[in-house]
């Protein structure tokens, strides 16, 4: 089909029906039962024909849509049409003009609700999972050319240093950006490995972990230096950092990281954990080899209750089930439809066997004698008059209560900000949620300090994180020169 | 950055005292603080560990602790010249030190070696300090001289009667709260259910009294939940809100709980380390 498309292409003939014919490009995923035994990552990646069959799906529509709702303003349609046309390379040079870490974002992207959203494809289908699959594209050039690049270069050392604190998404593309003006740079991490909720929350068989550790090793070759177990506000305060250590400039890029829980009872029985140390325990400190190398204990579960809707949710499912647990349910209180977490992982959860309890919420965790976990009280819900956000608000019906059996529950409703910062940095504006507050150039209340990422946002993603890098570190720059 | 162990002593059957190179966190540390530290770079297990004394010119912090599981099973085979994979910190609230009249220090076991830095910066703060410090057996007993020269007044107690008075710490901090005029606050450090026990002791008397909690822990910066503990009917995060507290506030019953989540895996993980161990002392005799 390839092979006739480009014809028709050559000749000038290829028509806008002809392009909608082209069926969408599913991606090849280990099988679904297969996986819930491995730790390996579930989406395969196109083949070099899918791919370029999926880009001649584009219309290269003379607006680009496509690029409004990408926060990083990537040239969609140019690289879009250079992989239809086999220009892998050039592909990857466009997309970098914007995003240095496609690798990561074609994986982990709400595509749905950015750039696939306004692609003009899923309009014409009233389906975003019909538009171009911007986002495996991106992944395919990344996955296939990525590591072939050379090291970025360097400009002469201007004699200023910048601390960076955090090593997250945002950490990283400011770490890169300023590092390239000239400037010396270190990074403060305050877990032993860097890289952010990349490498502590998302898991590998989502995001290999390698792909965050080749990011991280071009850093170092770009001179960037990474220290980690230092925690920023004990270790050394931002102040001393700037007054003592000789810092001219500083990027807060800690992320959000302080799980929040449900207040209800029960919450302090043995098997409740946060998503946040259910995920830590298994990403980061590999408790899924325990007694093979590692010696992080968590709980050997059968029966499992996850409480959330979004990605952290579905990743705290499917990693249950690939400990071993017998039944995972994912309890959410509001419909399907509503649910924040990428359709992707929700497909792929589903596939694994997680079994979705939607309209329903827990009141209470019960407990034996030991303090363990037996099971959850949830009530049905029904959907009212949206709320706020525009989502129907859930609504509890009464005397419906009944009592799921579960030996562990796992709590994904989200992380407020972590107060370190806040309690030790004197002058440092927060907003009443505890997030630091940012001109549009990211720079914050304190000469020389700027922030984004989580910090700032509250908990979003990883493109945004980097868009902020994007910005803080120009602004870094510019602040630097003058 | 390395970690290396400056020296190594054993204080008593199963406690160690290890001076680690530190100078960052040597620097920054206050009494009552911990670190977390790790003896494998990569896939260790975390382990919180107060800091006994720091010497900041030097950069070395020492840590008392003692060997319960594999973590610090590991920690106990290292010798003097290794190092540690990684020391984080310092972490926590510092103790809040000042002048409060006449403290009662009571330590149990191992919580000798957090109690002793907090004691001295109170005597350091004016305060006349009276210490109760406890062991299961003589031989268990650490640090007794060093409470002796800080203390204005020492009680010495062990289960077995075998050093000091045979009695529970909380026999003399019975009597010492009786006296008039009684203390004006007391701090308890050690097991849980020591704490447990000596704030119940305490709160007959209305003597304020401040715990030290050793919850069990990963990341030690707020961001798991994994160390919370009930305080006076609210969540409170140990590593970050902690790891000191009101003890009158405090559910012991339900902190003593989560503390043995993970029994099963924890004597699991160390009989495969002596096993290992074994093994590797039996290749170096043949
Ligand atoms: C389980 C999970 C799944 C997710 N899935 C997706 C997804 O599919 N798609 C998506 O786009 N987004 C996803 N997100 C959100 C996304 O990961 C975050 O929005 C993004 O990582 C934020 O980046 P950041 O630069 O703000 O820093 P973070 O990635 O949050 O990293 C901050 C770093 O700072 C360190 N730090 C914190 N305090 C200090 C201190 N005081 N001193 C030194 N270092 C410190 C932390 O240890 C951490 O390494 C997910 C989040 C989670 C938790
Ligand atoms: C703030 C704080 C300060 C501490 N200071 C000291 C100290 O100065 N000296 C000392 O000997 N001990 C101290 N502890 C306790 C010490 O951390 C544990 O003994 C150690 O983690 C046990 O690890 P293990 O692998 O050897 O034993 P394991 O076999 O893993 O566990 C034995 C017991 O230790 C506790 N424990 C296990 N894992 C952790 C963990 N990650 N964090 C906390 N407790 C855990 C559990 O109650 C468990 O039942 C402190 C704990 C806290 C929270
Ligand atoms: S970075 Fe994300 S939003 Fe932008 S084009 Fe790529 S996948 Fe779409
Ligand atoms: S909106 Fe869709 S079809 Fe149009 S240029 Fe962008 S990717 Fe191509
Ligand atoms: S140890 Fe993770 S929040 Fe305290």
């Amino acid at each position: 089909m390839l092979k006739e498309l480009l014809e028709k292409q050559n000749a000038g003939t290829l028509k806008a029906k002809d392009r909608y014919e082209i069926p969408a490009q599913d991606m090849p995923a280990q099988d679904g039962t297969e996986r819930r035994e491995n730790m390996n990552e579930v989406a395969l990646g196109y083949t070099e024909t899918q791919a370029r069959l999926e880009a001649m799906r584009c219309l290269q529509c003379r607006n680009a849509p496509c690029m409004e709702g990408c926060p990083v303003r990537i040239r969609i349609r140019e690289f879009v049409t250079a992989i239809a046309n086999g220009s892998f390379e050039e592909a990857l040079a466009i997309i970098k003009e914007n995003s240095l870490l496609p690798a990561v974002c074609g994986r982990v992207c709400p595509q749905e609700v950015q750039c696939q959203e306004t692609c003009t494809v899923g309009k014409k289908f009233k389906d975003p999972e019909k538009s171009v699959s911007i986002g495996r594209l991106e992944r395919y050039v990344a996955d296939r050319f990525g590591k072939q690049g050379e090291t970025p270069k360097v400009a002469p050392p201007t004699g200023k240093k910048v601390a960076i604190i955090g090593s997250g998404p945002g950490g990283i593309v400011v770490a890169a950006d300023v590092r390239r003006a000239g400037h010396d740079v270190t990074v403060f991490e305050a877990f032993h490995k860097p890289g952010g909720v990349m490498i502590y929350g998302i898991p590998e068989f989502r995001l290999p972990k390698s792909i965050v550790q080749e990011e991280i090793d071009v850093l170092e070759k770009m001179g960037v230096k990474i220290t980690c177990n230092f925690i920023v506000g004990r270790t050394r305060t931002i102040e001393q950092l700037m007054t003592e250590d000789g810092f001219d400039a500083v990027y807060v890029g800690v992320g959000a990281g302080l799980p929040k829980f449900m207040n209800i009872d029960g919450e302090q029985l043995v098997g409740v954990y946060s998503a946040n140390e259910y995920l830590t325990r298994a990403n980061l400190m590999k408790a899924y080899q325990f007694g093979k190398g590692s010696d992080t204990p968590i709980a050997v579960s059968k029966n499992v209750a996850v409480l959330g809707g979004g990605n952290v949710a579905m990743d705290a499912a499917r990693m249950a089930v690939r400990l071993g647990a017998e039944n995972v349910y994912l309890v959410y209180r509001r419909s399907e439809k509503e649910m924040p977490a990428r359709i992707e992982e929700v497909h792929h959860a589903k596939e694994e066997g997680v079994q979705f309890r939607t309209l329903q919420n827990p009141q209470r965790i019960l407990g034996d004698e030991k303090g363990n976990v037996v099971g959850a009280e949830c009530l049905k819900y029904e959907l009212g008059e949206p709320d706020d956000s525009g989502r129907r608000r859930p609504v509890p019906i009464k005397g419906s209560e009944f009592v799921i059996d579960v030996d562990t529950v796992i709590v994904a409703i989200g992380n407020g900000a972590n107060p370190l910062i806040q309690q030790t940095t004197p002058g440092l504006e927060f907003n009443k949620w505890g997030n630091i507050v940012v001109d549009e150039k990211c720079k914050t209340s304190l000469q020389g300090v700027y922030a984004g990422g989580d910090i700032v946002l509250g908990a979003a993603t990883v493109i945004l994180a980097m868009g902020q890098g994007r910005i803080a570190a120009a602004a870094i720059n510019q602040y630097l020169k003058d | 950055m390395s970690f290396k162990i400056l020296s190594k002593k054993q204080l008593s059957e199963n406690v160690f005292q290890m001076d680690v190179m530190a100078p960052l966190v040597a620097r920054s540390r206050k009494a009552g603080q911990f670190v977390i530290v790790s003896v494998d770079q990569d896939a260790g297990e975390r382990i919180p560990l107060t800091i006994a004394a720091a010497d900041a010119e030097n950069g070395s912090i020492r840590l008392i602790f003692q060997r319960v599981g594999k973590a610090t099973t590991q920690m106990a085979d290292l010798a003097e010249g290794e190092s540690l994979g990684y020391v984080a910190g310092p972490l926590g609230q510092p103790t809040h030190i000042k002048k409060f009249g006449t403290v009662v220090c009571v330590g149990g076991g191992i919580g000798n070696a957090p109690l002793l830095p907090i004691a001295t910066a109170l005597k350091e703060a004016g305060n006349t300090i009276i210490s109760i410090i406890g062991a299961r057996t003589k031989e268990l007993l650490i640090l007794e001289d060093e409470f002796r020269a800080i203390s204005d007044e020492l009680i010495v107690v062990s289960d077995d009667g075998s050093c000091g008075r045979k009695a529970l710490v909380t026999e003399p901090l019975k009597e010492i709260c009786s006296r008039d005029p009684k203390p004006d606050c007391a701090i308890a450090i050690g097991p849980a259910v020591m704490m447990k026990f000596c704030c119940d002791t305490t709160k007959e008397f209305n003597v304020p009294t401040q715990v030290s909690l050793n919850t069990i822990m990963v990341d030690g910066t707020g961001m798991c939940g994994g160390c919370r503990v009930e305080v006076g009917g609210q969540t409170k995060f140990v590593c970050v809100d902690g790891p000191e507290f009101d003890g009158h506030q405090v559910n012991f019953d339900q902190m003593m709980r989560r503390m043995s989540a993970y029994k099963e895996l924890e004597q699991k993980a160390l009989e495969q380390y002596q096993k290992h161990q074994c093994k590797i002392g039996l290749d170096q005799t043949a």
